[in-house]
């Protein structure tokens, strides 16, 4: 756990890049800091690993004042992974992610063999390792940043904007893989972003900065999007943040019905049972048609569901399990009442 | 003209001014021999210079203005100031060559520090690097390229200055240009002058087609 006790950093040009700060990241959790530039989020981050000093106040790690530790040595037990990954450009990849447990003493080819090993974590081929970072390309040189700070195996990781400088395709496939290493290993992790959809996905928990350092809301995504706690957090949530909130809610309490028998579409299945597309029958006025079915599992959320119920030509979405098999189907007024109860819910819910 | 070009070559190919203490051959052991001491003498002052400035921070205004001090310095001035100063002795030619030389690796070095991508230094740090870490395992080595071309231009500067040895009655291939004048030589004494360049171009070469190799897997 990390706790931050009323801490204040003012910088020698004076400007207060942080002020009074309390908060706690709990073990094994995600806490993303979000706000606009500025706001000390970045600030906030680095004083954990004393890359900035606090002026005031007392930051724990593991129940230790970080001031009273060595830098060099806290830094080796916490992951740090920055925006532009930060590799060294005259090392191979190998010796990137083999940087901490090298300054730990461990010997080269115990190193050299972890690093090979954490390759394969992030998702990276074992011909990678001999590359140098220039030959990769942004996404990959990232992952090798979140290798680097894995590597002597940190019960702490402190990422800052690590996905900041990716396409957008390659960034949702980064998150990806750090919500699948999360569940894997547990970390205790500190992510900056300016990026509120990022921060919702990633966040177990969200502490939202105002510029001059002030920490406004500190909650789970679902109470921040449902209770913004005031007009600063709302207008920085946007105007869809009772989507996004859909966005963590799963289809699996929707009521689901038989598909229906008879209308202009019905919706064409396989011999496995597995949806193919709607089909509209041909009339003496109208050729027949056939439009894409987008199938939805129980643990897709209650926004793709309701983004399927406008896409569709009945307003039905198609109900499968996990082999893809229909189950059933849901209306959108169904998706729609049940989106409007969670958000009640949500919204009262102390 | 052709003449006198056609001497040059005579001059330039004949035996028996390759061989002999006054040959060709070992005034150019001699003047390779002033030159790399000169050098070495410089990098051990301008290396650690360049490097405490450009790690540290502190002190850029010298590793800048260094380098316009250096090309204002007039050598034959300083030969001789030395010399009166105190006496005859390699050690005048020595002390001009080294000033020669050092402005080109301080600046060379520090620009090379300063060209190292922020974030790099500042990952090395958040990786747990101490101060000295960071320096010899990051910096140094991403300035190594800028840094040898520091090098190699003080080396060439020097190379073509040597010749300035001769003027305080000491060998290398600047003996040739200084006693073809007092000779009214003047074969010998353009003999000497391109072999002069001829080396300093020769060592240019060698030099930048090494730095090329080394650090063939570096792009910006």
């Amino acid at each position: 756990m990390i706790q931050f006790d009323a801490v204040h950093k003012r910088f020698p040009n004076g400007t207060t890049a942080v002020h009074d700060l309390s908060l706690e990241m709990p073990e094994g959790g995600v806490t993303v800091l979000v706000g606009s530039s500025g706001c000390g989020k970045t600030t906030t981050l680095r004083m954990i690993n004393r890359m900035v000093e606090p002026t005031s106040g007392t930051i724990r790690v593991g129940g230790k004042d970080v001031t009273r530790q060595d830098a060099a040595e806290l830094r080796r037990s916490i992951g740090y992974v920055i925006q532009q990954a930060g590799l060294f450009p005259h090392r191979t990849v190998l010796d990137n992610i083999a940087t901490v447990p090298l300054l730990l003493g461990w010997s080269r080819r115990k190193a050299r063999a972890r690093a090979a090993e954490l390759l394969e974590t992030v998702g990276l081929a074992a011909d990678a390792g001999k590359r140098y970072p220039h030959q990769l390309s942004g996404g990959q040189q990232q992952r090798v940043g979140v290798a680097r700070a894995l590597a002597a195996d940190p019960p702490v990781l402190l990422m800052d904007e690590p996905f900041g400088a990716v396409d957008p395709v390659v960034r949702t496939q980064l998150q990806d893989e750090l919500l699948r290493l999360q569940k894997e290993l547990s970390k205790t992790i500190v992510f900056v972003t300016h990026d509120i959809d990022e921060a919702v996905r990633l966040g177990d928990q969200i502490a939202v900065f105002r510029t001059g350092g002030h920490l406004v809301q500190c909650a789970s995504p679902a109470e921040l999007l449902a209770r913004p706690a005031d007009d600063f957090v709302a207008d920085f949530l946007g105007a869809e943040r009772g989507l996004k909130l859909l966005s963590l809610r799963t289809l699996a309490d929707v009521p689901q019905g038989p598909a229906p028998e008879s209308g202009d579409w019905s919706l064409v299945l396989d011999a496995a049972n597995k949806p193919l597309h709607w089909a509209a029958k041909a009339t003496k006025d109208t050729k027949g048609a056939e439009l894409p079915v987008r199938p939805l599992k129980d643990t897709d959320s209650l926004l793709a569901a309701l983004n399927e119920s406008i896409a569709s030509p009945t307003g039905l979405i198609a109900r499968v399990d996990a082999e893809g098999a229909l189950t059933g189907v849901s209306s959108r007024d169904d998706i729609h009442e049940h989106a409007g109860q969670a958000h009640t819910e949500a919204r009262v819910a102390a | 003209m052709y003449e006198l070009f056609s001497n040059l070559g005579a001059w330039l190919v004949s035996g028996e001014q390759w061989s002999g203490p006054d040959g060709i051959g070992h005034r150019l052991a001699e003047h390779l021999q002033y030159s790399l001491v000169a050098t070495l003498i410089a990098a051990a002052i301008g290396l650690p210079l360049g490097l405490l400035i450009g790690h540290t921070g502190k002190g850029a205004f010298l590793a800048i203005n260094l380098a316009s001090f250096g090309r204002a310095l007039p050598t034959v001035g300083l030969v001789v100031l030395v010399f009166l100063a105190g006496g005859l002795s390699m050690l005048p030619v020595y002390v001009a060559l080294v000033a020669l030389a050092v402005p080109a690796i301080v600046t060379n070095t520090y620009a090379g520090m300063t060209a190292v991508d922020p974030d790099v230094k500042d990952a090395a740090r958040g990786q747990g690097m101490r101060g000295h870490q960071v320096l010899f395992q990051v910096e140094l080595p991403l300035a190594l390229p800028l840094i040898m071309t520091g090098l190699r231009l003080a080396l060439i500067q020097v190379v073509a200055t040597a010749t300035i040895a001769a003027y305080v009655s000491f060998g290398g291939l600047g003996r040739y240009v200084f006693d073809g004048l007092a000779q009214r030589d003047l074969v010998q004494v353009l003999g000497g002058a391109v072999l002069v360049a001829v080396v300093a171009v020769a060592l240019d070469l060698a030099l930048s087609g090494l730095q090329r190799i080394l650090f063939r897997h570096r792009t910006a």
